[in-house]
């Protein structure tokens, strides 16, 4: 960080007023002038907030994508069909036995179980072969959306919110203050906030898992050099296998969690799979905290760009990652 | 890059052949006369619905494969935004043209309107390039499928140029010299007119010295740039010729269907025409052709044998995926290696005195 502002005090000084002007507006009551301006804080507001869980479900999905790149430069383009495959599990078990946790297991342990038999039957024969590995993964994408299209056919499917989740929360944040005096407040769908902070805690173990423990030792060490690391001994192949059941499985819940406050169906796959393409490229290719900033820039600027800027909000998605493109096409904070 | 290894014998055979357009290997063969005997002769042949709806079809998507082919199997360089181009050029035309949609056409006379979007097309295209070059290998991918997708969410969005998910409709063809050139038989020559000039383009920039610096760029950049080419300018280039053909194969096609629509330029499209060039191979420009004659059979019949063997026909895609998956796992080179290898192993079997 000190390292950062001392390299470039200037985007520092610029990023530090941004964060500064974020936080007034969220916290301040907006004066009668900034609402004729640009509309009501509450809109501001709600706006932020799907910005921000809308980035946590694309760090779940492209936390997964960025991992299994980093550590086997395999680029996974049937990623958004293992999102999608995992959605389904989830709505099937939680409908079957009404338990939405269950489907968050289910569709983990699926979803990974499917990953570790492409590792193993799949992508181990190919390995080194970059381009191939992708190729593969672009034909298993095609066949995994017409498999899931026979089975769940083309309708939308909303897996249910369980009861204990249901319902707004009321959130310590003024949006307006009415003419009496009485503050209102912001309220929130309270799902949308346990699925933030489940990203969040999610994220977190990723990172103390990749930086304080021995198995991520190992993963650290092979997205960094992956032939040194087979010859110090380490069994490579059975880190592949773990990673990749992690990344597909990461997938598979993320695919329950757009399940429950979006919906499911056919063409959901690309929609991810393009998501996590963006977010990876804007915050650097194979890195977790990465996939973390450019989940939050993505997800705020789709956001804000459907209530700002409603026509052009996909372009401004495009427009950040050209920027990066431009300025730093390794991505905001890869390391090479 | 495993998939364009197979290219390296071609590189250095033909300096002496550039000389004169009918040394080229591709005329010393009569089973290439045969087929240009056949492609010629074809609407005596061919019922109009073979004609548009599998030959024109073939050689249109073919086209659009080949410019993908040329960026793989030349430049190293898999963008899977070539679809996005045409689809754009096919936009254009829709735009500068004349079409039932008048609150967005400009109804410009076509031999103003198509000179206009291929230009336009060529631009774009070039532009995406630029930023794909900045990236490598499977970075490209990323990137220009990237740009594919937020095109295509871009026409979905935008109601002001692009008419929204619903598209341009009736859009006009051109006619000219009493002749309507959307009727079925001068259409398919139009097709096959702009395919051969395609391909013959393809083939002649392969031998020509850009395109052997090009290759020269895939298959050791920094040594090319220690010779003092310019990397980046010789990748940014192929990307504009690319474009250029791209953006002649989204004429065509628009001419084809008379309408555009996000649909058309969809990730799956894009991701149809990387199937086209891999099944094919990417190594010769004729790859492409083969590829998108095997996909469009595929497309149009699959459904009823599917159906005969009592299956359900709408599995279409699944029979796609499979075969491109097969594709990919047996032959990096497409079908056209598995006919090399074929052939070889005749060879062999023969005694050895069967030419390669």
């Amino acid at each position: 960080m000190t390292r950062f502002i001392e390299r470039h005090p200037a985007w520092a000084l610029i990023l530090l007023i941004a964060v500064a002007v974020m936080l007034w507006l969220i916290l301040a009551v907006w004066p009668p002038g900034l609402e004729e301006a640009i509309g009501r804080k509450r809109v501001f507001l709600n706006a932020v907030f799907n910005g921000i869980t809308l980035g946590s479900l694309y760090f779940l999905v492209a936390s997964g994508f960025t991992l299994i790149f980093g550590l086997m430069r395999n680029v996974n383009l049937a990623h958004g069909s293992l999102y999608l495959f995992g959605g389904y599990i989830g709505y099937a078990i939680s409908t079957w036995t009404g338990s939405w946790v269950l489907g968050f297991i289910v569709a983990f342990l699926g979803v990974a179980l499917l990953g570790v038999v492409l590792q193993i039957v799949v992508f181990r024969r190919m390995e080194g072969q970059d381009l191939r590995q992708t190729m593969v993964t672009i034909g298993l994408s095609i066949v995994f959306a017409d498999l899931m299209l026979w089975v769940f056919g083309g309708d939308f499917y909303q897996i249910q919110t369980p009861n204990w989740l249901v319902g707004p929360i009321e959130l310590p944040l003024v949006t307006a203050v009415k003419s009496s005096g009485e503050a209102v407040y912001l309220r929130y769908p309270m799902v949308r906030l346990v699925i933030f902070v489940a990203a969040v805690v999610i994220g977190i173990a990723m990172w103390l898992a990749l930086n304080r423990t021995r198995v991520g030792m190992m993963v650290r060490a092979g997205v960094d050099d992956r032939d040194m690391l087979a010859a110090t001994g380490v069994p490579i192949q059975l880190v592949f296998v773990a990673v990749f059941a992690l990344g597909a499985g990461l997938a598979g819940v993320a695919g329950v969690v757009g399940g429950t406050f979006q919906s499911l169906s056919p063409g959901e796959d690309t929609r991810f799979l393009l998501a996590s393409l963006v977010v990876v490229i804007v915050g650097g290719m194979g890195s977790i905290p990465g996939a973390a900033l450019g989940a939050l820039i993505i997800g705020l600027a789709e956001q804000l760009g459907s209530v700002y800027i409603p026509t052009y909000a996909i372009v401004v998605t495009f427009l950040i990652m050209v920027l990066v493109l431009a300025l730093r096409p390794q991505g905001l904070l890869a390391r090479r | 890059m495993s998939l364009v290894q197979g290219t390296h014998q071609e590189t250095g055979r033909p300096a002496a052949a550039r000389t004169s357009w009918l040394a080229w290997p591709e005329f010393n063969q009569p089973a290439v006369w045969l087929v240009a005997l056949i492609l010629l002769i074809m609407p005596a042949i061919a019922s109009n619905f073979f004609l548009i709806e599998i030959f024109a079809t073939t050689l249109i998507l073919g086209t659009i494969a080949l410019s993908l082919m040329f960026l793989a199997g030349y430049g190293g360089m898999v963008s899977l935004m070539q679809l996005t181009i045409a689809g754009f050029a096919a936009y254009m035309v829709a735009v500068f043209g004349l079409s039932a949609n008048a609150n967005i056409s400009l109804g410009w006379p076509w031999w103003l309107a198509t000179p206009v979007a291929l230009v336009l097309a060529t631009i774009f295209g070039t532009l995406g390039g630029t930023l794909a070059v900045r990236t490598e290998g499977i970075y490209t991918i990323m990137i220009t499928l990237a740009i594919g997708a937020a095109f295509y969410y871009f026409t979905n969005q935008n109601w002001a140029i692009f008419g929204g998910h619903t598209g341009i409709n009736t859009i006009a063809t051109p006619k000219f010299w009493g002749v309507d050139w959307r009727s079925d038989v001068p259409y398919y020559y139009v097709t096959l007119g702009v395919a051969a000039f395609c391909y013959f383009a393809v083939q002649y920039v392969s031998r020509a010295p850009f395109g052997l610096a090009l290759q020269g760029v895939r298959d050791n950049p920094r040594r090319m740039a220690a010779l003092g080419f310019n990397v980046n300018a010789h990748r940014v280039a192929a990307y504009a010729f690319a474009s250029f053909i791209a953006a002649l194969g989204g004429v065509l096609q628009v001419w084809n269907y008379r309408q555009i629509s996000p649909g058309s330029v969809s990730v799956g499209a894009c991701i149809d025409i990387l199937i086209i060039a891999v099944v094919g191979g990417i190594t010769r420009p004729v790859g492409p052709y083969i590829g998108a004659f095997i996909f469009v059979i595929l497309r149009t019949f699959a459904l009823d044998l599917l159906v005969k063997f009592g299956l359900d026909g709408n599995r279409f895609r699944l029979l796609i995926g499979l075969g491109f998956l097969a594709i990919v796992f047996w032959s990096s080179d497409g079908v056209i290696g598995l006919w090399e290898r074929w052939r070889r192993k005749a060879a062999m079997k023969g005694g050895g005195h069967g030419h390669r």
